[in-house]
């Protein structure tokens, strides 16, 4: 009776995919526990049927030895099991401590009653250092505020078994540094951790043991003290992977995309979202802009892009002007867009594949005539993209683009942009939820285009993709840019003290 | 030409914008003390003006109504249900409710208290109704605005196929003696003894009750708390232990309540006989509690702004100022729908839905 949590092959079925296959868990009392794989592992899913969110269809689970059917939430806070979801479960417009005691409100004649809650929240708080204002509406504090809010909620409902899903996705890491500290001083009193994630290095700095699941089958729980990372990974992955990709020195030549002064407001409620912000991409260069979600880094690129309008500012494409120019001239001119949502953006996802990849040049002469579509230069075109850049799907260039998944998707859009004859690439979270074979084949491909001389303009919230792929890094802190540097120059730490907006580099200064 | 045209617009868009941003940088509290300020002088001005009071009394009759229906809405809208069939609940809850009265009223009863029977079974059946639509838009998930709509059509064709069944018209005639002419010292306060204590029905302060007791639900208790939480973000509200279908059911529910209700009152008020329609009143509920925003303190603004537009055509014969204009009636006619088109405009872009509204909610899609 040493674990708190048995989970004996649990099984969950989604139409058309198995997300757990016999899967087994098991949580000892008092220690952290990873729950390693790759995205669509079926890590979530695990923990979610442990939450109530999902019913198993199959398997069983223990907790405290004794077997449990736990069919919502509810049973879950019952059994102290407390969970912090990837995607934070927070009302926008409730104050924090509205959404810590919903779903357990005092009440006082029938009135909600806040006084005695507030005052267990701000001891919980000040207890564990998790530093939260309770009567502060959600959407006006920031992401790590809202996190800690999702801790004290399960702290607030006496959990003894946390559940973190992918905490460290939004933070800086400094904040990092600090969630990991109270991790272990939950550990410490005897609450027993379970931490999702797929990266290697938190385990390694954290957890005792780690259980590693793969495309929703169980491999193994090792000693984390005992595993080296390449062993890990190798379990995580099926094979070897690499760590780091080649990088050479490379010529830097004209500049190709100039943006000056560049403002961009919230057409809501008229807020700033980028705020002056001035920067150039030069030809054989690949620019980052890294910063948390949520710091105007999206409007940014869109506002360059056209898909949102510009309020002040310019922006130069080589020596023309195109701050107001439509999104087809832009393209024409050679800006290739690897946009943030692949499904929203990129794809139409009830069209072929063959169909998906001419949507930027179905009005060229090559693909049509009066109007009329030539069917025959479009299958070509995509037998040849399918071949090059290796996107598998189950009937090729006729399958529908909805049943592909996500790596392949993202490479249709990869070679549907990087094949027409571009000198700016503009890619956006291009590595977001793929798998790391996905993610090798796109840095590779980033890298490729700054070899033969192209510009590439890069945004992504995974510091890894930035230091491995970036030249220069600019980082972007509530709509302004707040450090711009050489990569060689910087490193995770420093660069997280520009994201976190708490030093700010040469010629950046506060005015 | 395309110029000057320009330059017209652009200097339009200007002034108004600049109007804009004043009134939003200008103070709560001076707003409150001007609106005051202007009350007071409209009272003190007309406050002997019989023509005054006709109107405040007849736009009473068809503002507690829009108001006590545009609640009922938000309560399903806040619960994450988009109700558009506000117009078919009335329209079953009127008529059930009438039904009711035209019986006992050829029976020979009378008086306040089959008023208040027939709004209280109005709201019932508005309630009865409205599980329909609960179960279609959470059960079965269907699309709200079409399952919506088919309420919106079946209403008026159940309600003239039994009328008919079992009267043989399908007017509904009833007599009106419910209105209250005085209420003693009451209605001698100056200015509002005579807008709220003369010449009233019973269901004006019904529909204040409401008013008082739907803000309370929404923002003082628990219930109203998990109401907004589920129309805001189910998924937060079910892992913290809410039952969203419950929820919503309420939600649809008590719409369906205030529907019937707001069906019975409006009828009474306006008119004398019911012939299976609320002349779009549903509708124009909907309007005032998207212009107010979802929230009650708004939704009595608006209700109140609807309601003096709906009615001053009735009253335009009596205002020397706007019968010299001889415009024709129906230009008066227009005025609300005018008003709603402009409101809607102007307000949908800061609109504040709630943010899970119309979306079927299923706790076991990933």
């Amino acid at each position: 009776m040493d674990y708190v949590i048995e989970m004996v092959d649990i099984t969950k079925k989604f139409p058309g995919v198995i997300a757990n296959d016999k899967v087994n868990f098991k949580l000892k009392k008092g220690e952290i526990h990873a729950l390693l794989g790759e995205n669509g592992a079926g890590k979530s899913t695990l923990m979610s049927v442990l939450f109530g969110l999902y019913q198993p269809d199959g398997g069983k689970i223990k907790v405290y030895g004794e077997e449990v059917k736990i069919n919502n939430p509810n049973d879950a806070n019952e059994l102290n099991i407390g969970m912090v979801h990837q995607h934070f479960k927070l009302v926008h417009n409730f104050t924090v401590a509205e959404n810590i005691v919903l779903g357990m409100e005092d009440t006082k004649n029938g009135f909600i009653s806040m006084k005695d809650s507030i005052k267990k929240i701000n001891d919980l708080s000040k207890k564990y250092g998790l530093k939260v204002e309770a009567n502060s509406i959600i959407e006006d504090i920031s992401v790590g505020m809202q996190q800690r809010v999702e801790i004290l909620k399960m702290l607030y409902r006496d959990a003894d078994i946390l559940i973190f899903d992918e905490p460290t996705a939004v933070l800086t890491p400094q904040e990092i540094e600090e969630l990991m500290d109270i991790m272990r001083q939950f550990a410490k009193e005897g609450k027993s951790i379970v931490l999702i994630t797929h990266k290697l290095r938190e385990i390694k700095a954290v957890a005792e043991r780690c259980t590693v699941l793969r495309k929703g089958k169980y491999i193994d729980t090792v000693e984390v003290k005992d595993t080296s990372m390449e062993e890990m990974a190798e379990m995580m992955v099926g094979r070897k992977v690499l760590f780091d990709i080649e990088k050479q020195e490379n010529e830097i030549n004209d500049t190709i995309l100039t943006v000056e002064k560049l403002n961009v407001r919230d057409l809501i409620n008229n807020k700033l979202l980028v705020k002056d912000v001035s920067f150039e991409v030069k030809e054989g260069e690949i620019l980052a802009v890294a910063g948390i979600e949520g710091n105007g880094q999206t409007q940014l690129v869109e506002a360059i892009t056209g898909l949102r309008k510009i309020d002040s500012g310019k922006v130069w494409f080589k020596d023309k002007d195109i701050t107001h120019a439509p999104v087809r001239e832009k393209t024409l001119q050679g800006i290739a867009h690897i946009p943030e949502d692949r499904h929203k953006y990129g794809l139409v996802l009830d069209f072929t594949l063959e169909e998906n990849l001419i949507l930027q040049d179905y009005f060229k002469p090559q693909f049509q005539n009066y109007g009329f579509l030539n069917f025959p230069e479009i299958h070509k075109h995509a037998e040849e993209l399918i071949e090059n850049y290796d996107i598998r799907s189950g009937k090729g260039r006729l399958t529908l683009t909805r049943s592909i998944s996500g790596g392949n998707q993202q490479k249709a859009i990869i070679a549907r942009e990087l094949s027409r004859d571009n000198s700016l690439v503009i890619a956006v979270q291009p590595t977001r939820g793929l798998d790391v074979g996905a993610i090798e084949y796109i840095r590779k491909s980033l890298l490729q285009k700054r070899k033969e001389n192209k510009a590439v303009l890069l945004l992504s919230l995974e510091l890894d993709d930035v230091m491995n792929l970036a030249d220069r890094i600019v980082v972007m802190y509530e709509g302004e840019i707040v450090a711009n540097v050489m990569a060689e120059d910087t490193n995770e730490n420093k660069l997280g003290l520009y994201m976190a907006g708490s030093k700010r580099g040469d010629g950046y200064e506060k005015n | 030409m395309k110029k000057i045209i320009n330059n017209l617009f652009k200097s339009c868009k200007a002034l108004l914008n600049k109007l804009f941003t004043k009134i939003k940088t200008a103070k709560k509290k001076t707003l409150l003390i001007t609106i005051i300020a202007i009350l007071i002088f409209i009272s003190v001005w007309l406050w002997d003006n019989p023509t005054f009071y006709f109107l405040t009394r007849i736009t009473l009759y068809s503002s507690i109504p829009l108001m006590v229906v545009a609640l009922g809405g938000m309560f399903s809208e806040r619960s994450g249900v988009v109700n558009i069939a506000l117009e078919g609940m009335m329209l079953m809850g009127a008529f059930v409710g009438l039904f009711i009265m035209y019986i006992l009223q050829g029976k020979g009863y009378n008086g306040q208290h089959i008023f208040l029977l027939s709004i209280f079974i109005g709201g019932i059946v508005g309630a009865v109704y409205a599980i329909l639509h609960a179960y279609a838009s959470i059960n079965m998930k269907a699309n709200q605005i079409i399952s919506g709509t088919a309420l919106n059509l079946f209403a008026p064709a159940l309600a003239i196929f039994l009328a008919r069944f079992f009267t043989g018209t399908q007017q509904l005639n009833f007599s009106d003696p419910f209105r209250i002419k005085r209420m003693g010292f009451l209605s001698d306060i100056p200015v509002i003894g005579k807008i709220l204590f003369t010449n009233v029905y019973l269901s004006t302060y019904i529909g204040i009750v409401i008013l008082l007791v739907s803000a309370i639900i929404l923002y003082r208790t628990r219930f109203g708390l998990r109401l907004r939480a589920c129309g805001e973000h189910p998924q937060a509200a079910d892992a913290a232990g809410v039952n969203v279908y419950k929820i919503r059911y309420a939600g649809v529910i008590i719409s369906g309540f205030l529907a019937g209700i707001g069906g019975v009152v409006l009828i009474v008020a306006t008119t004398t006989t019911f012939n299976a329609n609320v002349s779009g009143y549903g509708f124009l509920a909907l309007a005032v509690l998207i212009s107010g925003q979802w929230r009650p303190g708004r939704v009595v603004i608006v209700a109140l702004l609807f309601g003096f537009l709906l009615k001053i055509s009735d009253a335009v014969t009596l205002i020397p100022l706007l019968d010299n204009l001889r415009l024709p009636s129906n230009v008066y006619s227009m005025l609300p729908y005018i008003a709603t088109l402009f409101v809607l405009a102007f307000t949908s872009k800061k609109s504040q839905a709630p943010r899970a509204a119309g979306e079927p909610y299923d706790a076991g899609k990933r």
